[in-house]
C-alpha cells in the first residue's frame, strides 16, 4: 500500500488531506472528531486579534447551490472568523496538538495589519506548539471591510509586507492563503515568496452570490431581506482553483514554491489533480460540511489504491508531475488533427451531440434517417463539445488523424511535425522558421 | 414429437433449447460502468447509516458506493469483502428488499431505494474479474482449526481464520464445496458457475484445505477433531427436511424441494432434466419460492404454491412472492395438505382451507384438490447428525455469545446454529465472529 505520509514544509502528516480552516476546524471538539475519522491535518479556524469577540450574524450563514437531485456543487458563506475567545482557541489548540501529535496543526490568523499585531498573535500562537500558521488574506467578507483578510490579498505589496513581519517574528513555517479575488494569482504568489512565505495555500472562497429570492427580492443567503456577498466554495469552484495552483506552480518566480492545494476536493481524484498540478498537501472543507468527516476514508483508500495501481510510493512522487504538461495556447501543437467519431453501437439516439453542433458550432453532424448521427469529417473542426453533451460515456470520441492522412475539412496532409502558433504563417509576429 | 409444457408427467425439454440460457440466465444482469454511475449517485452518504445497521456483515454501504461514485469499484470491493468476503455471493442472494434496500432513506422517501445489491455486485465483479485477492495472510500460527461444512458460514469463518495466519481444513459432507450457494439457491441468482469460482477466489488467501466428501458422523466424528485440531467449527447446515405427515406422502413424484433445486443446480444442460405438467409446491419459504419458479422456468404448465398460513406469514418476502408471480407461479394461501392421491404415481393433491384460532391453526371442512403429476415439499429443513454431548437450544444447536457451543473449544454458526435469520449473509458473519473468538482464544493460549 501506498505511503500517504507526507512532510510539507516541515510539516508531518499520516496523510495529505487537510480541514482548511473553515467552520469544521473552529474547536476541538470537531478537530477530535475530525481526527478520529483518519484526517491527516486541520488548518484551524481562523484566530483574531485579543479583544472583544468577534460577532457574526444570527440569521442563515450560508448559501447553496444545488445540482439535479439537490446535490451540493456549491457553497458560500458569510461567516467571519472565530467568534469565540482567543484564549480558549489557544487553549484548545495546544490541548489538541498534545493528545495527536502526528497531525498537522496549522493555525490560520488574521489580524489588523500592523506589525505589532502580527508580532503579539505570532507569539501567543507559538506557545501553543502548533505545526505553522496560516495568513488568511483570503476571506472576501466581512473582514475585508475593515481592512482585512482580502483587502490584504488583493494589494501583493500588503501580502509582502505581512509576510515578512512574520517570517521575521515567529521560528514557525508561514502558509499565505491567497484570494482568489484577483486577476492574476502569480502575482499575490510572488509577493508571498518575496515576503519569505514557506508555502502558500489556495483558494480561499470566491466573492458570490448564490441565488435571489424572487419573491422577497434579497440575496441569498437573507438576512431580514437583505444580503451580501458570501465566500463561495464547494466542487464548482475546483476548476478555478486547479487553474491558479498550475499558474504558480509553473510561474518561473515561483516554481518550486510549495503549495497547499484547495477548492472542491471532494474525491481522492479531485486530490490527485491537485497533487498533480503541483500541490504537496490538500485542503477540504464543503464535501467535510456536506458528507461529514467520514468522508476522508473514501479519499484515503482511493488515492492509496490509485498511487498503487500507477506504481507511486509516495504523495511527493506525485506532486507536480502534470505541471510540464501546463502551458501556453500559443505553445500548443497546430498539427494535431482529430474528428469525432461516434459509436453506433453505444448511441442511444437522443441527438443532443446535433442540436449542439448544428446549433451553437460547426454544422458538422448528420442527421441520418432512423435518427442515425454521423460526423461529417469536412466540418469537423475537432471542438469537442459532442463528447462533453453525450450522455453516454466513450459513445463520442476524438480520433486523431495519423501523419499522412488528409484532413477532410482543410485538404491539407496532416503532418507528423510538432507546430504552434509562434511559428505559424498567420502570426503577424511569428520568428522565422529557420 | 419433441415434449412441450402440455405434455403430461414427468418429462424433460419441454422447452426450445434456447429458452434454457434465457431463463437461467441471471435474473438481473449485472450493471454496466454507466448503470452503476448512475445508481450510485442517489446514495446520500447518510450518516451512522441505517443501511448498515440492516446488514447482518455490518458493511460501510456509503463508503464503498462513495468510492463507485469516484472511479473506484476496487477499493469498494474491499471495503465490502473486509466484512464479508462472501460479499459477491451476497450481493446476489441476499433478500436486499427486507435488509439494506428496506432501510434505505429513499426507501422511506421515494418508494425506490439505493440498488444496493446490484451495486454491491458491481464492485465485487471488478476485483473478482481481475482474479485480485486483496488480502494478506498474518505469519503462520502453527495453530490448526477444523471447520464442518464449506458453506457460507464455514468459508466465511476459514477465510478469517486462514488470514489470521491459522491453518484450516473445511469438511464437507457433498462433492463440492459451496454448500447452499452450490446447491440450494435458485440458479438465475447465480448464474455462471459462480459459486465454485466464489470458493475458488477465497481460496487464494492460502491456508485452507477443502477436504470434499466428508460428512460428520458418517467420516468424521467431532471427538477425533477435537483431539486432532485446536479448534472445531460447526458449519453443517440444516441436513434434514420436515415430512408432510399427509397421506400418500410415499407415491411417485413426490419429493422434497431442495433434493429438486440441488439437482437442477448441478445439472449442465437444464433441456434434459424431467419437471412435470402439474407442479404442486407445498411451503412458503425461499425454497418453496425457488423451487417453483424454476419449475416454471422449466416449462411446467401450471405451478401452484400451496401454504398453511397467509400471505404475511410466508417465509419468502413479498418481493420473493411477486417474482413467484410474474413468473406465473400461482400462490395459494391459507390451505394445508390432506392427503396425495394417486395410484403409485401422484395424480393429485387435496387440500383442507385453515382457519386462525387462538388455539393455532385448524383445518377447515372446505377441501379442494389440484391436479400434479410432480409435488414439491418446501416445507423446511431441520438439524441432523448432530454429535451427541452438543447442548440444543429448540431444534438447534445452542451458543452463546460469537458461536461459542456447550463443548470447549466448539464453535457453530450459520443455519445450524440457534439464534439469527436463515440467511446467507447472517451465515457470512456469524462464521466470520466465530473466527475472530476462536483466534482471540487460540492466541491467549
Amino acid at each position: 500500500m501506498a505511503n500517504l505520509a507526507t512532510e510539507f514544509v516541515g510539516i508531518r502528516s499520516p496523510n495529505p488531506f487537510w480541514l482548511a480552516s473553515a467552520p469544521p476546524t473552529d474547536k476541538e471538539y470537531n478537530v477530535v472528531r475530525a481526527f478520529r475519522a483518519g484526517w491527516g491535518g486541520v488548518v484551524w479556524k481562523t484566530l483574531g486579534a485579543e479583544g472583544p469577540p468577534i460577532v457574526n450574524v444570527n440569521g442563515p450563514r450560508y448559501g447553496v447551490v444545488w445540482g439535479p437531485d439537490r446535490r451540493v456543487l456549491g457553497l458560500n458563506n458569510i461567516e467571519l472568523i472565530t467568534d469565540r475567545p482567543l484564549e480558549v482557541n489557544l487553549r484548545e489548540i495546544k490541548q489538541v496538538k498534545r493528545d495527536w501529535p502526528d497531525r498537522a496543526m496549522v493555525v490560520s490568523l488574521m489580524v489588523p495589519c500592523d506589525e505589532e499585531s502580527w508580532k503579539a498573535i505570532l507569539k501567543r500562537v507559538e506557545e501553543t506548539e502548533a505545526d505553522a500558521v496560516e495568513l488568511n488574506f483570503g476571506c472576501p467578507h466581512g473582514m475585508s471591510e475593515r481592512g482585512m483578510g482580502s483587502a490584504v490579498g488583493q494589494v501583493p505589496e500588503y501580502i509582502e509586507m505581512v509576510t515578512r513581519w512574520c517570517k521575521m517574528h515567529t521560528r514557525m513555517p508561514v502558509l499565505v492563503k491567497l484570494t482568489p479575488n484577483i486577476t492574476d494569482i502569480r502575482y499575490p504568489a510572488r509577493a508571498a515568496k518575496r515576503g519569505g512565505a514557506d508555502a502558500v495555500s489556495l483558494i480561499n472562497t470566491i466573492s458570490s452570490i448564490t441565488s435571489v429570492n424572487l419573491d422577497t427580492m434579497s440575496p441569498e443567503p437573507s438576512i431580514d431581506g437583505k444580503g451580501t456577498h458570501g465566500g463561495y466554495c464547494g466542487p464548482a469552484v475546483k476548476p478555478i482553483a486547479l487553474n491558479m495552483v498550475a499558474e504558480i506552480a509553473r510561474d518561473p518566480e515561483t516554481a518550486g514554491l510549495p503549495i497547499s492545494g484547495i477548492g472542491g476536493i471532494t474525491t481522492w481524484r479531485d486530490a490527485a489533480e491537485f497533487l498533480a498540478l503541483g500541490a504537496g498537501t490538500v485542503q477540504v472543507c464543503t464535501a467535510a460540511m456536506t458528507y461529514g468527516f467520514r468522508i476522508v476514508q473514501e479519499m484515503i483508500a482511493g488515492l492509496s489504491d490509485w498511487m498503487d495501481a500507477k506504481g507511486y510510493s509516495s504523495v511527493a512522487e506525485v506532486t507536480g508531475r502534470a505541471v510540464p504538461n501546463v502551458t501556453d495556447w500559443q505553445y500548443l501543437n497546430l498539427n494535431y488533427v482529430t474528428k469525432a467519431r461516434i459509436d453506433q453501437q453505444l448511441c442511444i439516439k437522443c441527438g443532443r451531440c446535433y442540436a449542439a453542433c448544428e446549433d451553437t458550432s460547426h454544422q458538422a453532424i448528420w442527421m441520418k434517417p432512423g435518427r442515425v448521427f454521423e460526423v461529417n469529417d469536412a466540418e469537423c473542426v475537432a471542438c469537442n463539445l459532442c463528447v462533453d453533451v453525450c450522455p453516454v460515456e466513450g459513445c463520442i470520441t476524438m480520433e486523431r488523424l495519423p501523419a499522412g492522412a488528409v484532413d477532410a475539412r482543410t485538404g491539407r496532409v496532416v503532418s507528423g511535425d510538432y507546430a504552434n502558433w509562434t511559428t505559424h504563417p498567420n502570426n503577424p509576429m511569428a520568428r522565422a522558421a529557420e | 414429437m419433441p415434449n412441450s409444457p402440455l405434455t403430461p408427467g414427468i418429462v424433460p425439454g419441454r422447452l426450445p433449447a434456447e429458452a434454457y440460457d434465457r431463463n437461467f440466465g441471471d435474473l438481473y444482469p449485472p450493471f454496466d460502468r454507466h448503470e452503476a454511475a448512475v445508481a450510485a449517485d442517489r446514495c446520500y452518504f447518510c450518516h451512522d447509516a441505517p443501511c448498515v445497521a440492516a446488514c447482518p456483515t455490518a458493511i460501510d454501504i456509503p463508503l464503498f458506493i462513495r468510492q463507485i461514485q469516484a472511479g473506484n469499484p476496487e477499493g469498494a470491493a474491499k471495503t465490502i469483502l473486509s466484512q464479508n468476503i462472501l460479499g459477491g455471493m451476497c450481493a446476489r442472494v441476499c433478500p436486499t428488499e427486507t435488509l439494506c434496500e428496506e432501510a434505505c432513506v429513499r426507501e422511506a422517501a421515494e418508494g425506490q431505494p439505493v440498488e444496493i445489491g446490484r451495486l454491491q455486485r458491481y464492485a465485487t465483479d471488478a476485483l473478482m474479474a481481475r482474479g485480485i485477492h486483496p488480502f494478506t495472510r498474518a505469519a503462520p500460527t502453527g495453530r490448526r482449526v477444523a471447520v464442518v461444512g464449506a458453506g457460507p458460514a464455514g468459508l466465511a469463518c476459514a477465510h478469517r481464520l486462514a488470514l489470521h495466519g491459522h491453518e484450516v481444513t473445511v469438511f464437507d459432507a457433498r462433492p463440492k464445496p459451496g454448500g447452499l450457494n452450490e446447491y440450494g439457491i435458485a440458479a438465475y441468482k447465480t448464474a455462471g458457475g459462480f459459486a465454485q469460482a466464489e470458493v475458488e477466489w477465497l481460496l487464494k488467501i492460502g491456508g485452507i484445505r477443502i477436504e470434499t466428501g466428508k460428512a460428520l458422523g458418517r467420516d468424521l466424528a467431532l471427538e477425533d477433531l477435537r483431539r486432532d485440531f485446536d479448534a472445531v467449527f460447526l458449519g453443517i447446515g440444516l441436513a434434514g427436511v420436515n415430512a408432510l405427515a399427509a397421506e400418500g406422502e410415499d407415491c411417485a413424484g413426490v419429493r422434497d424441494a431442495v433434493d429438486f433445486i440441488a439437482e437442477l443446480r448441478q445439472t449442465a444442460d437444464l433441456s434434459r432434466l424431467p419437471i412435470g405438467r402439474d407442479v404442486v409446491v407445498i411451503g412458503g419459504g425461499m425454497t418453496a419460492v425457488d423451487a417453483a419458479v424454476q419449475a416454471k422456468l422449466l416449462g411446467a404448465e401450471n405451478v401452484t404454491i400451496v401454504y398453511r398460513r397467509g400471505r404475511a406469514a410466508m417465509g419468502a418476502s413479498a418481493y420473493e412472492q411477486e417474482h413467484a408471480a410474474a413468473t406465473g407461479v400461482r400462490i395459494i394461501t391459507g390451505a394445508a395438505p390432506l392427503r396425495i392421491i394417486g395410484n403409485g404415481a401422484v395424480r393429485e393433491v387435496e387440500f383442507a382451507y385453515t382457519e386462525e384460532g387462538p388455539e393455532g391453526l385448524r383445518l377447515t371442512a372446505d377441501t379442494f384438490r389440484l391436479k400434479a403429476d410432480q409435488v414439491f415439499k418446501a416445507i423446511g429443513q431441520t438439524l441432523a447428525g448432530v454429535p451427541e454431548g452438543l447442548k440444543l437450544a429448540g431444534r438447534k444447536i445452542a451458543v452463546e455469545g460469537p458461536g461459542r457451543t456447550s463443548l470447549p473449544g466448539v464453535w457453530a454458526g450459520g443455519d445450524c446454529a440457534a439464534g439469527g435469520d436463515d440467511l446467507t449473509v447472517t451465515a457470512v458473519a456469524e462464521g466470520r465472529d466465530a473466527a475472530e473468538d476462536i483466534h482471540r482464544k487460540l492466541m491467549a493460549g
